[in-house]
């Protein structure tokens, strides 16, 4: 299909919006009526058609926007594209990947001509067709990291993989969920992840980083994670919290529906061939409240799911402060009716909310 | 499915190098590229020997970039279960085999400012794909390789042709040793040290560098260990349940494997940890070989690498 690009904004006056066919493949997070931590691993080989998990780079109707919002960050804050001078090999590792997926995934918006180490990329979205030496800094405006990601939907962490762990020595990363590349460049597995509640005492990183260390060429992963956000920002950044943070006390119950967005990140793995790093990018979807509860099945989850999580999680993930007001909103589309198993909304089959 | 994505492939070349080695060369069989590597990768090989599936690591010792053929080199182990001495005796130009995607254990350290390279017999393999990604990016380096004699010294003329300079060449046989601790006072801040050999040389330099107060996390050594035979012994598969004889020529994760049992792996040679197995219950001796697990775990009797590890007694069940 054809993709038709939304003029859109994440930021002033946040004329973000999905179209019914980015509802119906938003990813919702849960697959049953409650939430807790899990390595919630599967592979990365496709799924159902149109899904966001189809083709190994999703490409949907925000990206071009998304790709607006990215170079306004990127002017204001140059820190949120690092490189440790190791990694750029695993740079050119990703620039290959992405070109050969998107050019075959969405022949019709991506062609990569090559012809040894001359390559030619046209990004019909974006308006660009350049040409350059593969493996040749010196013919690419950008590094080879920061070229390809400045094209590319999602934030992308490369991680270097040595002494048994994984470090975060490169990255992009201008859409996350509060945290900062600046911060913990640098950093390995365990010392990124030393803020999140819960999750240590359940050995969930000794195991997660097993997994992740064991990710073979040829045999990508995937999971899911959420969180929430008021307005639809790309940019919920420690370095910017003093303009986003405050918007969290702008919610009331009229607008509550409109404000308040699901935040949903699809989490890729991929081993990279030629330097043996592992590249994590983490796509952020956005579907606000009053979208989200079109589809009845979701509403009646979320409502469940908001309700019964722990109190450190909703600290963590920064709405405990809103979770009555939520509820009031929430409680309006669960009748007590049981789910279907399973992330999908299953709208044809799913009864319609019970009315009073 | 276990282990990595398989690829199919051809026998495209065989060249026997001396009276142990052979080198053999693939090319996939629908005539497509095979995914680039880097250096120090392995793959592993599936024979079919008989009623036995063999799956042998073996290094990949091409250019990394090069997509159009992998080549490995194999030492004929005669003392060995029989996959080498399958591989030499069996394996023709043209035959079609299958093998894994490439998997890497011994990766170079990028920060690394010099790599030095510390080689004995057909440990060679894995320095020679990293030479040439090395070369390609005009990184530093050095190498330094132990044979037994001349006539079994697998690419010393291509290495002292090509990198006269980087190239040092040890022959046992006339008494030529690496003076490591001197090689190693000498390197320039910023350098790391890479051993592959037998397992007495991988000791020997790992202990050395400690003892020069070098940090571990700038020593890397790679040992696959070929499983060895033993005595048959009798396991219980609880999950599955099942009851398996383990035959003296054959390992304990192939034995699994013989009885339909799916079981994770990846290096099938006690280095990469995949296969790691809960023991439920036993009565008797392990005979544990892997690189994998700590002496107290090797001791607590609750854990088993099945690649290379074997038991003696009366009773083993496993969580599998």
């Amino acid at each position: 299909m054809t993709i038709q690009f939304n003029d859109e904004t994440f930021r002033d006056d946040y004329s973000f919006h999905n179209s019914d066919w980015a509802i119906k493949r938003f990813p919702f997070p849960f697959h049953e009526d409650s939430y807790m931590y899990s390595v919630n691993m599967e592979q990365h080989r496709g799924g159902p058609e149109g899904s966001i998990y189809e083709k190994r780079f999703d490409v949907d109707e925000h990206y071009v926007a998304e790709m607006r919002d990215r170079a306004m960050v990127l002017a204001d804050d140059p820190l949120r594209c690092q490189s440790l001078p190791h990694m750029t090999l695993a740079g050119w590792d990703l620039l290959e990947l992405i070109m050969v997926s998107k050019s075959e995934d969405y022949p019709d918006l991506f062609e990569l001509h090559r012809d040894g180490n001359n390559w030619r990329w046209i990004n019909k979205p974006l308006g660009i067709d350049d040409s350059f030496v593969f493996l040749d800094e010196t013919t690419l405006p950008y590094g080879p990291m920061e070229y390809i990601t400045r094209q590319a939907q999602g934030d992308f962490c490369v991680l270097d993989q040595r002494d048994d762990n994984l470090w975060m020595d490169a990255g992009m990363v201008t859409t996350q969920a509060d945290w900062s590349l600046d911060f913990d460049i640098g950093m390995n597995f365990f010392e990124w992840h030393a803020p999140v509640p819960l999750a240590h005492e359940k050995g969930i990183f000794v195991r997660a980083l097993k997994f992740l260390l064991n990710i073979q060429q040829g045999a990508p992963a995937r999971r899911l994670n959420w969180t929430m956000t008021v307005n639809p920002l790309l940019d919920t950044s420690p370095e910017n919290y003093h303009k986003w943070g405050i918007q969290k006390t702008t919610l009331t119950p009229e607008n509550i529906g409109a404000k308040q967005h699901l935040r949903v990140e699809l989490q890729t793995f991929f081993r990279l061939p030629r330097s043996n790093a592992l590249v994590f990018p983490i796509r952020c979807y956005l579907c606000s409240f009053q979208d989200l509860m079109t589809m009845p099945k979701w509403g009646r989850r979320l409502h469940r799911v908001v309700r019964d999580l722990p109190d450190e999680l909703a600290t963590y993930k920064g709405f405990i402060d809103n979770r009555p007001m939520m509820l009031d909103y929430l409680s309006q589309f669960d009748d007590g009716l049981p789910t279907s198993p399973g992330i999908w909304p299953d709208a044809e089959t799913e009864p319609a909310l019970k009315s009073g | 499915m276990s282990g990595a994505e398989k690829i199919a492939v051809k026998v495209a070349d065989i060249v026997p190098l001396n009276d142990l080695v052979t080198r053999f060369k693939f090319e996939r069989v629908d005539g497509g590229l095979l995914p680039t590597f880097s250096g120090g990768a392995h793959t592993v090989v599936e024979m079919q020997d008989g009623d036995i599936t063999r799956l042998n690591p073996y290094s990949l010792m091409s250019d990394p970039m090069d997509q159009s053929a992998y080549t490995i080199s194999v030492r004929r182990d005669d003392e060995g279960r029989g996959g080498s001495l399958f591989l030499h005796r069996n394996v023709k130009v043209g035959d079609e085999m299958t093998i894994s995607y490439p998997v890497n254990l011994f990766s170079l350290d990028l920060r690394a400012r010099k790599h030095l390279f510390l080689a004995g017999g057909i440990g060679i393999t894995p320095f020679l794909a990293q030479i040439k990604q090395l070369e390609r990016f005009n990184g530093r380096w050095e190498l330094h390789y132990a044979c037994r004699t001349k006539s079994l010294g697998s690419y010393v003329d291509e290495l002292t042709t090509k990198h006269p300079n980087e190239t040092h060449i040890y022959y046992d046989d006339q008494k030529q040793t690496i003076d490591l601790k001197n090689l190693l006072d000498g390197q320039p801040l910023g350098t790391h040290v890479y051993v592959c050999g037998p397992k007495g040389m991988i000791d020997w330099v790992r202990k050395t560098a400690e003892a020069e107060g070098w940090p571990r996390e700038a020593i890397h050594y790679e040992e696959f260990l070929a499983p060895q035979p033993g005595k048959p012994f009798e396991v219980k598969l609880a999950v599955s349940n099942k009851v398996i004889q383990v035959g003296e020529h054959e390992s304990l994760l192939e034995a699994i494997e013989r009885a339909g049992v799916d079981a994770p792996y990846l290096c099938r040679g006690g280095a990469c940890g995949q296969c790691e197995t809960d023991v439920i219950d036993y009565s008797g001796q392990f005979i544990h070989r892997d690189h994998w697990l700590e002496d107290e775990e090797h001791a607590s009797g609750k854990k088993i690498m099945p690649c290379v590890s074997r038991f003696e007694g009366k009773t083993l069940v496993l969580d599998r």
